[in-house]
């Protein structure tokens, strides 16, 4: 059994706001019978203030997945939709007292079901761009899908740069044959061997202060700033908390399809930088630019 | 608060005779049986005492057939990997989709790092092996054959004996992962075609950490542990002496409630599944209707998921297990119910209820009376679901993506 919180098991037990919500004038519908999960959230908003009056789910799957979409409905009544866009899965994680590892997802389909809502409302197309895989590193909770993605986009070969760019088996390191396993699929050949020495050259960089890590991570953003400027767009630091690196992205990038590449060829730079697996991540769906 | 166990599939409770008597061989007779004192006390004699036992549950004819082993999974293993190694010149396994994961992963490692094919038999819809895809998949290079003989999640009885003979035709060994069959099914090794078969202790009311293999006398046998004369040098390693003692008693039980497991028990478990169904529309029993383990009902309820069933009916003192694999942490539904093509808005809310010679009818009524409710809690939110049924039609519920 999961070693689910309290809070989760009360708003599994006694769900809040269940039920079709007639008045809705937002919906959002994301996850399907097939993955095994799927939400729809329907939203009752005020036209004149953009405020959230109700909202309301209907969740087709496990006990954590209809605790994340309460607590999702829980949070974002009273808000404004751009209050509620900054609500991120970790805040429904949070909200719940925290997650397994193993269902992150299901806060991540809340956040997802809030966007489209909010994209419904607003006229918006609202495109996922996120697969999920089966949980292999169970220290940071990373999906073989990512580690699939990041090294076939980064031609990576070995389980230390898998580890480098995703953190992926840097903890207990129990994963590291499955990470094999998805390299030799990815690269076409049988495994390599694990590398035992790293270079001499290489050796762990000094200490940073946080605020000399900032100023770099900052002198990053503002060397790639003109080829998104070049794009019609724009991004900006946002905050920085341990390894995660949060950043705005306005104008052309928002809707951008490849938004996604665009964030991860940012963490690729900050690592090469830093010497250190970051994580970027868009801090919250940016406000439409002057509409 | 009254409760019902119905999970005996994934595990039995130690019957109370067979703790009490073992507990001596923790706290007095602790001695190793290899050695000269008498601390070891009797215990070497129980050690074969013991293997009498599972020799007559089994119906095999030479005690040294039955090698002790730590669980299903080692039996399992150690049956693959010393049929390959005596048979370095056939390359070829065959097995079904429905295998547990102690024979599909090993089977998976065997194809992907070692260059073996493999031959995966699927199932119909009830569980039931393709015979013509098996017959085709035979030939001179395979070197073993390892079918399942019930499905743990199921119950679905393969035709063991049948596919046995037909692999013997072709030179190749034939193993049979029985660890569900066993105590439920009446098994006569001596008049069997089958060459080895793996059993483990803690489904049939011993405790866990204690299994056997099987391995009929003039079949080859490597072993996978190398070290003392334990089991013949067969598997080394310090005997598990409570369990070994404990298994020899379970199967003495065993032998002793095979009619009652087959008559009782299984009208417990016709009674539960009848009443479920006759309450719970959009619900469906799995497995093969003719051929399945009394103890075991799979029930199938459309349009909401596994793992939340089991949440609520824990919630109310039932344990039961679903073949979801959200409890796994994957969101894939599990093997067996999709190779059997069961659709996912059924897959995903599938429940298996397990019974076993404990099982009493209070238990079963708990069940009957608690089940429909929390399914229709479930549909309510379900959002698949609308006041009159399953909404998968027109302006169905259409999420953004698959």
């Amino acid at each position: 059994m999961w070693d689910y919180t309290d809070k989760v098991k009360d708003l599994f037990f006694n769900p809040k706001n269940t039920g079709v919500l007639e008045e809705a004038n937002a919906v959002g519908e994301v996850g399907s019978i097939s993955c095994g999960d799927a939400l729809r959230l329907m939203l009752k908003v005020d036209p004149d203030t953009d405020v959230i009056l109700d909202a309301r789910f209907q969740t087709f799957g496990c006990g954590s997945a209809i605790a994340s979409s309460s607590a999702l409905t829980e949070l974002i009544k009273g808000k404004t939709l751009d209050e509620a866009l900054k609500i991120t899965n970790q805040d429904i994680a949070e909200f719940l007292g925290g997650l397994p590892p193993e269902k992150m997802h299901c806060s991540v389909m809340g956040a997802e079901a809030l966007h489209a809502a909010i994209a419904n409302y607003r006229g918006e197309e609202w495109a996922d761009d996120h697969e999920e895989g089966a949980l292999v590193c169970k220290c940071f909770a990373i999906d073989s899908a990512l580690i699939e993605k990041v090294a076939r986009e980064n031609h990576l070969s070995t389980v230390e740069e898998i580890t480098f760019y995703t953190k992926a088996g840097g903890g207990c390191q129990s994963c590291h044959e499955q990470i094999e396993d998805i390299l030799a699929a990815v690269n076409g050949s049988a495994p390599l061997p694990v590398v035992a020495a790293k270079p001499a050259a290489k050796a762990a960089p000094a200490p940073m202060t946080m605020v000399q890590k900032i100023q770099k991570i900052s002198a990053v953003i503002d060397e790639m700033r003109p080829q998104f400027q070049m794009d019609g767009g724009n991004i900006e630091l946002v905050d920085v908390d341990g390894d995660t690196v949060m950043v705005a992205m306005s104008g052309s990038c928002m809707n951008c399809q490849s938004s996604g590449i665009t964030i991860s060829g940012i963490q690729e730079r900050l690592m090469l930088t830093l010497g250190r697996p970051v994580r970027v991540v868009p801090a919250s769906m940016p406000q439409a630019v002057g509409v | 608060m009254s409760s019902a166990y119905m999970d005996n599939n994934a595990t039995t409770r130690v019957d109370p005779r067979v703790l009490e008597t073992i507990l001596p061989y923790f706290s007095e007779y602790y001695g190793n049986p290899s050695s000269m004192h008498s601390f070891g006390g009797d215990v070497g004699k129980r050690l074969e005492e013991a293997r009498a036992s599972v020799q007559a549950l089994l119906g095999v004819e030479h005690d040294s057939e039955i090698i002790f082993t730590s669980c299903g999974t080692e039996s399992d293993n150690t049956a693959i990997l010393s049929a390959l190694a005596i048979q370095p010149s056939r390359r070829e396994i065959i097995t079904s989709v429905v295998e547990h994961p102690a024979i599909l992963s090993l089977c998976d490692h065997l194809e992907r790092h070692e260059g073996y094919k493999v031959h995966y038999i699927p199932v119909d819809r009830l569980g039931r092996i393709s015979m013509e895809a098996y017959a085709a998949a035979l030939s001179e290079q395979v070197a073993v054959v390892s079918m399942m003989y019930a499905n743990n999640e199921t119950g679905t009885i393969f035709p063991v004996e049948t596919m046995a003979r037909m692999a013997k035709e072709k030179g190749a060994l034939f193993h049979t992962d029985a660890v569900q069959a066993v105590g439920k099914i009446a098994l006569n090794m001596q008049e069997s075609a089958i060459d080895m078969l793996s059993l483990s202790g803690h489904k049939l009311h011993a405790p866990k950490g204690i299994g056997a293999l099987y391995v009929r006398r003039g079949t080859r046998y490597r072993p996978m542990l190398r070290g003392g004369h334990q089991e013949r040098g067969r598997r080394a390693g310090t005997e598990n002496t409570t369990g070994i003692i404990a298994l020899g008693l379970a199967a003495d039980m065993a032998l002793e409630h095979m009619e009652y497991e087959n008559t009782v028990v299984r009208a417990l478990r016709d009674r539960l599944e009848a009443g479920i169904l006759a309450q719970v529309p959009y619900a469906f029993a799995n497995g093969d209707p003719e051929h399945r383990l009394p103890n075991t009902a799979s029930i199938s309820f459309e349009y909401i998921e596994g793992e939340a069933i089991l949440m609520l009916l824990s919630r109310v003192g039932i344990a039961a297990s679903s073949g979801s694999a959200c409890t796994s942490g994957s969101l894939e539904p599990s093997h067996v119910l999709r190779a059997m093509d069961i659709p996912y808005t059924a897959a995903h809310g599938t429940i298996r209820f397990s019974l076993s010679r404990e099982t009493t009818e209070a238990e079963v009524d708990l069940v009957i009376a608690q089940t429909p409710p929390i399914i229709e809690q479930l549909r309510r939110l379900s959002p698949y679901w609308g006041a009159n049924g399953p909404i998968l039609t027109d302006n169905a519920f259409a999420p953004v993506y698959a």
